[in-house]
């Protein structure tokens, strides 16, 4: 590694997005020194092990990754709108579609899903905490120390350029020298184990800490979602992390697993990857089915149709999701009977899939719909969503996928999965949670303004990739001449992705403005909603439940209040917390460190930082702290300063 | 924190029982590691280019040793735990001690052998096949080795604050992990090395 080669030179827009780099970083500096913020900071945030302060934190994280995996979506549209176009060159757009690609999936949608996740699961299920909160925090510190060492990739030393699935042998050393997948293999390795944790704490935490009561089948759909999904979890993530040890051998070890000479296997990787990397779509859509499921019956101010069906088609999902990863490569040649098996699985997920849409649908027939900002964004998916799904099931068929494959087909496709299925549900569950969390709601008409940007503009973007899939344009092409007729259809595209920056800039203003003027809820059920977490004041004290409620059948909390019945009327007792502990963050910012270093091959310091990480987490295991007890008369008086005149 | 005299010290908690049951779910994902190396392994075990095959390169007599090591190693920390759950904290610490040692041994012999072959010319960067073995052994061995760190961990904590609670659960759990090692041993001695020698 030579010295002039550690900084990315040349690029007038690095340059630019260096020295935003350090004014950004300058201004938190100076701020937090000038408002005396970092005592607030470590004791409040990085320090912190509450499960709906971990859930801020990565919700926070994963809007500043919709925005940067989002500048590289408009540099990638900006660059294809008009033929023979000169913004980007072929190595820059080679790692911009890479970066969108890897962040947008494991940045941006999962710690967004994980967010959520964090904040309510415990509140719908009648906990006090995750399992583990001192697990949950090392989770999120290392999703966010691999988070960062992914982003730096790009002023510092390259960042990975051979597709978000890297396929060998492009992504070896022989064809792509420079740092770059090292940055690949390494970021996602220490965010992949923090991802692997936060599977195993939901698990433990639904399966273990339920309000009595509280049997699976009595479960809300969401908590549900959030535990097969953990299960995916469990099983998919070792994969990735065998196949990012085995990238990094190849790659820095000069092992022989996926190079093209000495026995070695260029479709092993391909295999490896998609059996994760399947797993991996369901663990961000399943979340969100379960979003759209609590936010679609609270509206329709029905009980969710098909409950079991529900459960039953998400776990013959769960289990279909590791049976069809090779579809991702008909045309690599494994034969007919191959293509033909997975040809079938894949189809027969659209079935269980099916299922929930009409559960949907039951749902909302003869409901009292009302039409809030998250209930648009649910309404809006079914359709949209379906879409995505019959494309799919069009690629299934593997004769047919000759003609499709790795086209815009494809790639409109995907997006119309995933946005209305992740994006979407992760939007409407923000909308929906957010007065949980913060006390107040995002303003109504200014959220519907951004809906309605981002819906029409989604559609104007990715509708007409359709078409140039069609008509032959394949992906990750970075410029086409004029006689191929791309152009039109392309600039199209460029005026939806513009419509959709406006949505996004609207949407995050309506943050800004709601925080500042929109009226305080002092209810805690603003919306009138069914579960658990709705009996609690907004925002949810730091102990959550004061006593928590028995659970005798399915939405508890919808029928006492029709019964006019209090959840809450137990003795209260003292409760006990768990501390803070700033070894978490600690472990993030070693884990950081021995990333980049390894990276760079510096294996003297990559030696020093391993050696932190042991030594950080020896002292986790000497910590014997039993945690605090909150006393009786502190939550009465928290109690009846939340609740007003209702204790 | 309400302590469940009915049952064992190390499940006297709710917080106690919930860590064994997440470690077990942990052993699920470390089962589901293993399995991509033991499949990435079969895949490539015939991939031996140019260089030795299995057949050219293993030899019994330190692999029966590592396996009667390993298999006496999981005898002891048994013991150990039923020394704790006597309350027998002497005995109990002689018996980590014990796996602990027979743990260094284990992986003394692995290392010897890696070294032996790389001299016999198989060296990780050799072919597919050296490349899936080495990786496969050395993820087993680097599991022997955090062990080794954790178990000496355990065994100060053990030594300072009695046999506790929390003291009791993390010396139950070592004790699961470090069976789990040794299954996992059983498939590499059964599925590398005896189908290699064939």
């Amino acid at each position: 590694m030579k010295w002039d080669e550690f900084f990315v030179t040349g690029d007038p827009l690095i340059y630019g997005a260096m020295v935003s780099i350090v004014l950004v970083s300058l201004a938190i500096l100076v701020g937090l020194t000038y408002f005396k913020k970092w005592g607030y900071l470590w004791r409040e945030w990085l320090t912190t092990v509450d499960h709906k302060k971990i859930g801020v934190m990565y919700i926070l994280a994963a809007l500043i990754m919709l925005f940067r995996g989002g500048v590289d979506a408009v540099m990638m549209r900006a660059q294809t709108s008009m033929p023979d176009m000169k913004f980007l060159d072929g190595q820059h757009y080679n790692e911009i579609f890479t970066t969108h690609g890897v962040i947008m999936i494991l940045f941006m949608a999962m710690p967004f899903i994980f967010g959520l996740m964090n904040v309510i699961i415990p509140l719908q299920i009648g906990a006090r905490d995750v399992a583990f909160p001192r697990l949950n925090a090392i989770s999120f510190w290392l999703f966010f120390a691999g988070a960062m060492l992914f982003n730096i990739s790009f002023v510092i030393g390259g960042s990975p350029d051979a597709g978000w699935s890297a396929y060998f042998p492009l992504a070896g050393i022989e064809f792509s020298p420079h740092v770059g997948n090292n940055y690949y293999s390494l970021a996602l390795q220490i965010s992949g184990i923090g991802t692997l944790m936060t599977g195993l704490n939901f698990i433990v935490t639904i399966m273990k800490m339920r309000a009595p009561g509280m049997t699976l089948m009595k479960m809300p759909m969401f908590t549900w979602s959030v535990l097969i999904t953990s299960v995916i979890i469990i099983f998919a993530f070792p994969v990735l992390t065998v196949a990012l040890l085995l990238m990094m051998f190849d790659r820095q070890f000069g092992t022989q697993f996926f190079t093209m000479q000495n026995g070695g296997m260029d479709m092993l990787w391909a295999n490896l990857f998609w059996v994760w990397g399947h797993p991996e779509v369901y663990i961000v859509v399943l979340p969100a089915f379960g979003i759209f499921s609590e936010i679609i019956s609270t509206f329709a101010k029905k009980n969710l149709y098909g409950y079991k069906s529900m459960v039953i088609s998400m776990l013959v999902i769960s289990g279909l999701s590791f049976l069809v990863w090779a579809h991702h490569f008909y045309t690599m040649g494994q034969g007919a009977m191959v293509n033909g098996f997975f040809s079938i699985t894949t189809m027969a997920i659209a079935v269980p899939t099916g299922v929930k849409i009409f559960n949907w649908l039951f749902t909302l027939h003869k409901g009292r719909i009302e039409f809030t900002t998250p209930m648009l964004y649910s309404l809006a998916f079914i359709p949209i969503f379906t879409i995505g799904g019959v494309t799919g099931v069009m690629l299934a068929m593997a004769s047919a996928d000759y003609q499709y494959h790795n086209t815009m087909f494809l790639v409109a496709h995907f997006h119309y999965v995933l946005i209305p299925g992740t994006v979407f549900a992760v939007i409407a569950g923000f909308h929906y949670w957010f007065p949980k969390v913060f006390g107040f709601r995002l303003n109504e008409r200014r959220g519907k303004t951004a809906f309605w940007f981002i819906i029409i503009s989604f559609n104007v973007t990715f509708f007409p990739l359709f078409f140039l899939g069609l008509q032959g344009m394949t992906r990750r092409m970075y410029t086409y001449s004029e006689e191929t007729g791309f152009g039109p259809l392309n600039m199209l595209s460029m005026v939806g992705a513009i419509g959709l920056t406006i949505g996004f800039i609207l949407l995050v203003y309506n943050i800004y403005w709601s925080t500042r003027y929109e009226p305080r809820d002092t209810t805690g059920d603003p919306w009138d909603g069914r579960s658990l977490e709705w009996s609690m004041p907004s925002p949810v004290p730091v102990y959550n439940f004061a006593v928590v409620p028995e659970i005798t059948k399915r939405d508890e909390f919808w029928f006492a209040k029709q019964e006019g019945k209090s959840l809450s009327d137990k003795k209260i007792e003292k409760i006990h917390m768990p501390s803070n502990s700033g070894k978490p963050f600690i472990l993030g910012i070693a884990f950081f460190f021995l990333g980049f270093f390894v990276v760079f091959s510096w294996w003297t310091p990559a030696i020093v930082a391993g050696i932190a990480v042991l030594l950080t987490m020896a002292a986790m295991s000497f910590d014997r702290d039993d945690g605090y007890y909150i006393p009786v008369e502190e939550v009465v008086q928290s109690e009846k300063r939340l609740r007003g005149e209702r204790v | 924190m309400k302590i469940d005299a009915t049952q064992p010290l190390e499940y006297g908690t709710e917080e106690n029982r919930n860590k064994i049951f997440g470690f077990w779910l942990f052993m699920g994902a470390e089962i589901a590691l293993f399995a991509t190396l033991f499949t990435v392994y079969f895949v490539l075990v015939d991939r031996f280019a140019s260089g030795p095959s299995g057949a050219d390169l293993f030899v019994i007599g330190p692999v029966l040793a590592e396996t009667f090591i390993l298999l006496t190693s999981s005898f002891t920390i048994g013991l150990a735990v039923h020394s704790m759950r006597l309350g027998l904290k002497k005995q109990m610490m002689i018996f980590m001690v014990i796996t602990l040692v027979l743990g260094a041994a284990f992986l003394g012999i692995e290392i010897y052998e890696f070294f032996h072959y790389v001299h016999e010319g198989a060296a990780i960067t050799t072919s597919a096949f050296t490349s899936s073995l080495l990786t496969l052994l050395g993820t087993h061995g680097a599991h022997v080795t955090f062990g080794l760190l954790w178990g000496t961990a355990i065994l100060l904590q053990v030594r300072k604050y009695g046999l506790d609670h929390k003291t009791a659960n993390k010396s139950f759990i070592f004790s699961l992990y470090w069976h789990f090692l040794d299954v996992v041993w059983i498939f590499i001695f059964s599925f590398v090395y005896l189908k290699g020698l064939m």
